[in-house]
């Protein structure tokens, strides 16, 4: 089953990975999570999108617990996030994450980013975790740079190793929280083409982004978010020419515009 | 001049014992304060509260004042410490802990949290994220705080002087007593031999500096 434009065949898609429940956080009186009830399958694509603020960083966070949620549930294929401990840092070692700022670790090389997970964590040997991770940075283009420091890659570079550096760890999912957005623009699509080529091998990801080429790309679903409530959930087609509601076509006209 | 020359066995010894002091001290110092510095961090409040309190207790008490604490009123309690060096090193170790302690932390807090975000996200548990990715980094911007508090300990060892072991000061003293006419000869000699171990330590402080200088 192809749909118009895009590449991603809803019909293929898997039995829910992540699953939250009724999520609530506050901050203080900020009430970021409201009532959050989102299933993402295994091998679904899901972009989600909304105004500065509307609480997509937090739900991600959430998502490995990162942050802390006051109520409701988050299961990762059928289990609940422990809330601390060991049984966390497992959990958190499935779930891949991307953040915008790419936070590889400063004081080792590109090569060492990517084997800190799977040598300290998975326990793999250093050669079999080297082997693997230069076959990841191959993947992601940027091999050539193994033995550098994080500070002598470009923007673009840094977080296409820091995409490695999740994938090593074997996720079951990958969440990206604007992973373009700190980004040059002439940067912007080396990572792009990197996640559309995760995308179309079956990942299962969770991608916060404005890039609307990316969602009509690489996307099942879109899901809007506007003040700590998921507003609309459509196929990006459909989302991106005939929202539903009236704050997703505001912020669609806003975003369109420039 | 030749009084000074004479003295030098005991200046040696004065200066051995100084050494000893700040060397054993600055080495447990460097370990408790680092501990102290990760309960400060913890995510358990309980840890934070207990390092926090030791912390301003050594910060805030005079040093002669953890001196008496551990030379004469933990043995009228009943604990009885061997005299001499022991008690000396427990309470300079006391003491510097909480300065290394500060100096750490200070370190751990200029590692931005994405670090430590980026370190969980992979799956590694509070004292990996801690040891693996936080304080390498934070050690390298703490160095220099670090010698600081360690030449200022190499100095705070005189106060052992009022308690009954004979290092630098106290045998300045001794000297000064026994050869009044040298008396400031005797104590550019003391002098002479702090500087002996400060001076080096702030050389290698700059050197540490310019070598693990890295960019973010
Ligand atoms: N640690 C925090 N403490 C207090 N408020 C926060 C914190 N993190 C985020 N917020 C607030 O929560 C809201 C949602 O933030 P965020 O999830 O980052 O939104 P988005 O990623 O959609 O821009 C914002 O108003 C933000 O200021
Ligand atoms: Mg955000």
């Amino acid at each position: 089953m192809e749909h118009s434009g895009s590449t991603a065949a809803a019909g293929s898609l898997g039995d829910p990975l992540v699953e939250l429940k009724g999520v609530n956080k506050h901050f203080g009186e900020l009430h970021v999570l409201q009532d959050i009830d989102l299933t993402v399958r295994r091998g679904e694509v899901l972009v989600v999108i909304g105004p500065s603020g509307s609480g997509k960083s937090t739900l991600c966070r959430a998502i490995n617990r990162l942050e802390t949620i006051d109520d409701g549930e988050i299961l990762i294929d059928g289990q609940r996030l422990p809330e601390e401990g060991k049984g966390l840092a497992q959990l958190r070692a499935d779930v891949g994450m991307v953040f915008q700022s790419f936070n590889l670790f400063a004081h080792k090389t590109v090569l060492e980013n990517v084997t800190l997970g799977p040598v300290k964590v998975r326990g793999t040997k250093t050669a079999a975790a080297k082997e693997e991770a230069m076959t990841l940075l191959e993947r992601v283009g940027v091999a050539n740079q193994a033995r550098k420091m994080p500070a002598q890659l470009s923007g673009g570079q840094q977080q296409r190793v820091a995409i490695a550096r999740a994938l090593a760890m074997r996720p079951k999912v990958m969440l990206f929280d604007e992973p373009t957005s700190a980004l040059d623009p002439e940067m912007i699509n080396e990572v792009l083409d990197v996640m559309v080529q995760l995308a179309s091998e079956g990942m299962t990801m969770v991608v916060v982004t404005h890039e609307m080429g990316f969602a009509r790309k690489a996307a099942h679903r879109v899901v809007f978010m506007d003040a700590g409530q998921i507003v609309e959930e459509a196929e990006p087609e459909k989302f991106f020419t005939d929202p539903e509601s009236e704050r997703a076509q505001d912020f669609l006209s806003k975003i369109l515009t420039h | 001049m030749d009084s000074v020359i004479e003295a030098l066995p005991r200046f040696w010894d004065g200066f051995t014992t100084t050494l000893f002091l700040a060397v054993v001290s600055g080495v447990l110092s460097l370990v408790f304060g680092t501990i102290l510095a990760t309960f400060r961090v913890s995510p358990l409040k309980s840890l934070r509260i207990v390092g926090a309190t030791i912390v301003e207790i050594g910060r805030n008490t005079p040093l002669t004042l953890v001196f008496i604490f551990f030379v004469f009123i933990l043995p009228s309690m009943g604990y009885i410490l061997p005299l001499g060096r022991v008690p000396a090193i427990i309470a300079l170790t006391v003491y510097t802990s909480a300065f290394v302690c500060e100096a750490v932390r200070s370190g751990i807090n200029s590692v931005s949290v994405g670090q430590a975000e980026a370190a969980r996200a992979i799956g590694l548990g509070s004292t990996q994220t801690l040891s693996l990715v936080v304080l390498p980094q934070a050690l390298r911007t703490v160095v220099p705080p670090l010698i600081n508090v360690l030449i200022a300990l190499t100095k705070n060892t005189s106060v052992a002087a009022g308690f009954a072991v004979v290092e630098l000061t106290a045998t300045g003293r001794g000297l000064a007593r026994d050869y009044p006419a040298d008396v400031l000869w005797m104590l550019l000699g003391v002098a002479f031999f702090y500087l002996l171990i400060t001076i080096p330590a702030g050389t290698l402080a700059g050197y540490i500096e310019r070598k693990v200088v890295f960019s973010r």
